[in-house]
């Protein structure tokens, strides 16, 4: 390695050590991966020569090059079909889609083989896979590119699912899905991948790896919990600060991180002691995760002991996301929504 | 001056002239190298478009002929007398399996079932051809690459009945069968999912230098149509992969009759257009199936994945699910019984070799018979896996979620036990 190359290297180091973006943290999860074990793949749409549609993937082809990492025609059954049989067989791929829009073109091979063919063989084939790609609302693309896949996916026993919200989660989070040896659904955020955060020196680190399974609080607080997960954290951080500062309404927010296994018990840990909650989700109301949070609270006598108030959910418009810019601004919530749905919980509107 | 522009002018034709031919060969060598995979292409003034009805259809490689000669002896594979006699064996105990198995699901004893009549020579010709070491993907009925491989008629049984010595823990339903010891994947359902993964398999063989494997991956006319077909032989040319794509050709996919299926020249002609090598193959004549598959492995072992297409015909049902009788005729069924059936063909080999009389299948038609009906009374016998195993293996590790349900299970049916048949499962394992 030059010289130069060297100090371009450790200025760009420098650099990630105080932040880092979701596009940056995703892309390094994939290339220590890819370093680590020669049996994980990278597989897709362009995510080689290209550097993948949205250079999540940048560099990696070059750096682990066409034995790890593979361009494949286009056919999104076909490569997930290709990633099971590899799976079956020793590998360890991570298929990306495009977006997870075009995921439902290999449904079949995601439910029907990933997700089930470790029970009916009876433990003796297991799938270690992970499909990811952007999901969920992106500006001016509508309807076939928008689509929130969480509850989808959420709903399939033998998958788990995982939706980064910052660049902390989608670093550890995809390492932890890659060495899983379940198939694992990783959605991320178009809207998300060039925004930056600050991460510490332990995420930085190739060894830094989050539990899937485990939600978050990332903001305590004392008057009322909102459940959310995804690109929808972004709003709910910003509706918190403005909850604070106008109206002094201290929420606290439980960032999901994994949907399924799904943490039940940060939630209803945090319910007890705020003894309010909200979800906010970009997906539609109808058998969402935030109904899911709903019927959990009713189920759990603590839980539903400790509401004072019922709980309400704030979601994407129950439509197909329109193109328009004023109606596709409509159809998601903001930050307006999520303040006001609080007020209206704790009956201060 | 004007003497100049005549000269500048000729030149500029013959310069246009030498432009052509240059870009010409240019843009063949392009298409060539880049487009067509290096094959060599011309430009053709006549205007022509190609008649898909008259493409000549590909031959059907055959050893012998529907009396079971064996035309050209250059051909005969020279089996020896054990070889030929497990072949043979292994084709009529699967005849005699699915009798009793198909009648057993007539009488209510087992859910469903799948008869591979007449399709004996294809599962046998093929998966003796195969080494063990090569992974199956078979679609469903191809219980008698299985067989081949030694899977036990017990085995076969207890998956049927589901029953606690069952591998699959009662969880697929018959037919379904898997082995990782036999190198045999758990069959999937829904049809041609088995093809791509099939390719990833092979994939994955092929990352491992000199490892004399490969990946077959079995399915039916009907499984072509799919677009996991196309995928399937798409990334298998792109991805160069160890592997053969094996598909029974047997004239209806439930009810749907070939004729409805697809145009052109049947699975086989659309090999060469997706650049897999390829064969036609009598599917009745065990010893061509044989040829052509250990030549298909050859091919495979450097990467060239072939296509085989063996043209039979479905004697049975689709399924017990299913009344054939509905959509053909039954005179149809006997005429292919009777004037080509694989099981005969072979027989004659045999017997003209002086290895088989019908002392000797007398003999041993009894006795298979006998050893199906033992298994078949001990595996409907045998005690039920537990009710634990409904929450093993959907994930890796049991979920904190699914351990609650399963001690509330537990609890109710510690209460409420005489509703529930407790004394057919097996004792709780600790």
């Amino acid at each position: 390695m030059s010289l130069r190359n060297l100090i371009h290297f450790s200025t760009k180091r420098c650099r990630f050590a105080s932040t880092l973006s979701v596009r940056e943290a995703l892309n390094m999860a994939m290339d220590e991966e890819l370093a680590r074990d020669k049996s994980v793949l990278l597989m897709g749409i362009e995510v080689g020569r290209y550097d993948g549609c949205y250079k999540v993937t940048k560099d990696l082809w070059k750096k682990h090059g066409d034995q790890q990492v593979i361009d494949t025609p286009i056919t999104e059954n076909g490569f997930a079909g290709v990633a099971i049989g590899a799976a079956f067989n020793g590998m360890r791929p991570i298929c990306e889609f495009m977006t997870m829009n075009f995921s439902m073109q290999a449904i079949d091979q995601i439910i029907n083989s990933a997700a089930k063919t470790y029970y009916m063989s009876a433990g003796r084939l297991n799938v270690p896979i992970v499909f990811r790609g952007p999901n969920g609302g992106t500006p001016g693309v509508s309807a076939q590119h928008s689509q929130d896949y969480s509850a989808w996916y959420a709903h399939c026993p033998g998958l788990k699912v995982l939706m980064p919200y910052d660049a902390e989660d989608a670093k550890g989070l995809l390492k932890a899905a890659v060495r899983d040896d379940n198939p694992v659904i990783f959605l991320e955020s178009e809207v998300m991948y060039p925004k930056e955060f600050e991460v510490s020196d332990e995420v930085m680190s190739p060894d830094f790896v989050l539990p899937i399974g485990k939600a978050k609080i990332q903001k305590s607080g004392t008057d009322l919990t909102i459940v959310s997960y995804g690109k929808a954290m972004h709003t709910v951080m910003e509706a918190a600060k403005v909850l604070k500062e106008n109206h002094n309404i201290d929420v606290e927010v439980v960032n999901l991180r994994s949907l399924r296994p799904l943490d039940f018990d940060t939630v209803a840990k945090s319910i007890r002691k705020t003894g309010h909650v909200i979800s906010v989700e970009e997906s539609w109301p109808v058998c969402g995760i935030g109904s899911e949070i709903a019927a959990r609270c009713m189920e759990d006598e603590k839980v539903f002991g400790a509401m004072k108030k019922p709980m309400m959910r704030v979601t994407g418009c129950d439509v197909p996301m329109p193109y328009s810019m004023p109606l596709e601004a409509k159809a998601l919530p903001v930050v307006d929504d999520v303040t006001d749905m609080v007020k209206k919980v704790l009956g201060k509107n | 001056m004007n003497r100049l522009i005549q000269i500048s002018r000729r030149n500029f034709g013959l310069a246009r002239k030498c432009l052509a031919v240059e870009g010409d060969a240019f843009r063949l060598d392009e298409y060539s190298g880049k487009y067509l995979g290096h094959r060599k292409v011309n430009f053709t003034e006549k205007l022509e478009i190609i008649d898909a009805n008259k493409t000549a259809a590909i031959p059907i490689y055959r050893v012998t002929n529907a009396v079971g000669d064996v035309i050209d002896q250059s051909q005969d594979p020279k089996f020896d007398k054990d070889q030929a006699l497990k072949m043979y064996k292994t084709m009529t105990k699967l005849n005699i399996l699915d009798k009793i198995l198909y009648d057993s699901q007539r009488q209510g004893r087992i859910s469903f079932y799948m008869t591979s009549f007449g399709e004996e020579a294809n599962h046998v010709g093929s998966a003796s051809a195969l080494e063990p070491q090569d992974l199956i993907y078979g679609q469903y009925r191809e219980a008698g690459v299985l067989l081949w491989r030694g899977f036990s008629l017990s085995q076969f049984m207890n998956q049927c009945y589901g029953n606690s010595e069952d591998i699959s823990k009662g969880r697929q339903m018959p037919i379904h069968f898997g082995s990782n010891e036999l190198n045999f994947v758990t069959i999937s359902s829904p049809l041609t999912t088995q093809l791509p993964q099939a390719v990833g398999s092979a994939y994955a063989f092929k990352r491992q230098p000199n490892n004399n494997r490969i990946a077959v991956v079995y399915f039916g006319d009907g499984a072509a149509s799919e677009g996991d077909a196309h995928a399937a032989f798409n990334f298998a040319a792109t991805l160069t992969c160890p592997i053969i794509f094996f598909c029974r050709n047997n004239g209806y996919a439930i009810s749907t009759p070939t004729s409805e299926q697809y145009g052109g020249d049947g699975i086989a002609g659309k090999g060469p257009a997706y650049g897999l090598h390829t064969i036609r193959v009598d599917g009745n004549d065990l010893l061509a199936v044989y040829n052509a598959t250990k030549e298909a492995r050859k091919l495979a072992l450097q990467n060239k994945p072939v296509l085989i297409e063996v043209m039979t015909y479905r004697l049975g049902h689709h399924s017990t699910s299913d009344d054939s009788t509905a959509y053909r005729s039954a005179e149809e069924v006997e005429s292919w019984g009777d004037k080509d059936h694989p099981i005969t063909r072979f027989k004659k080999y045999i017997s003209e070799n002086g290895w088989w009389n019908e002392e000797d299948e007398k003999t041993w038609q009894n006795e298979v018979k006998k050893d199906v009906l033992r298994e078949f009374g001990a595996a409907e016998k045998r005690k039920l896996a537990h009710y634990h195993e409904l929450f093993d293996d959907v994930y890796d590790v049991l979920p904190e979620r699914l351990r609650r349900q399963r001690d509330e299970l537990d609890k109710h049916i510690e209460e409420y036990k005489e509703h529930y048949p407790v004394d057919r499962i097996l004792e709780k394992k600790l």
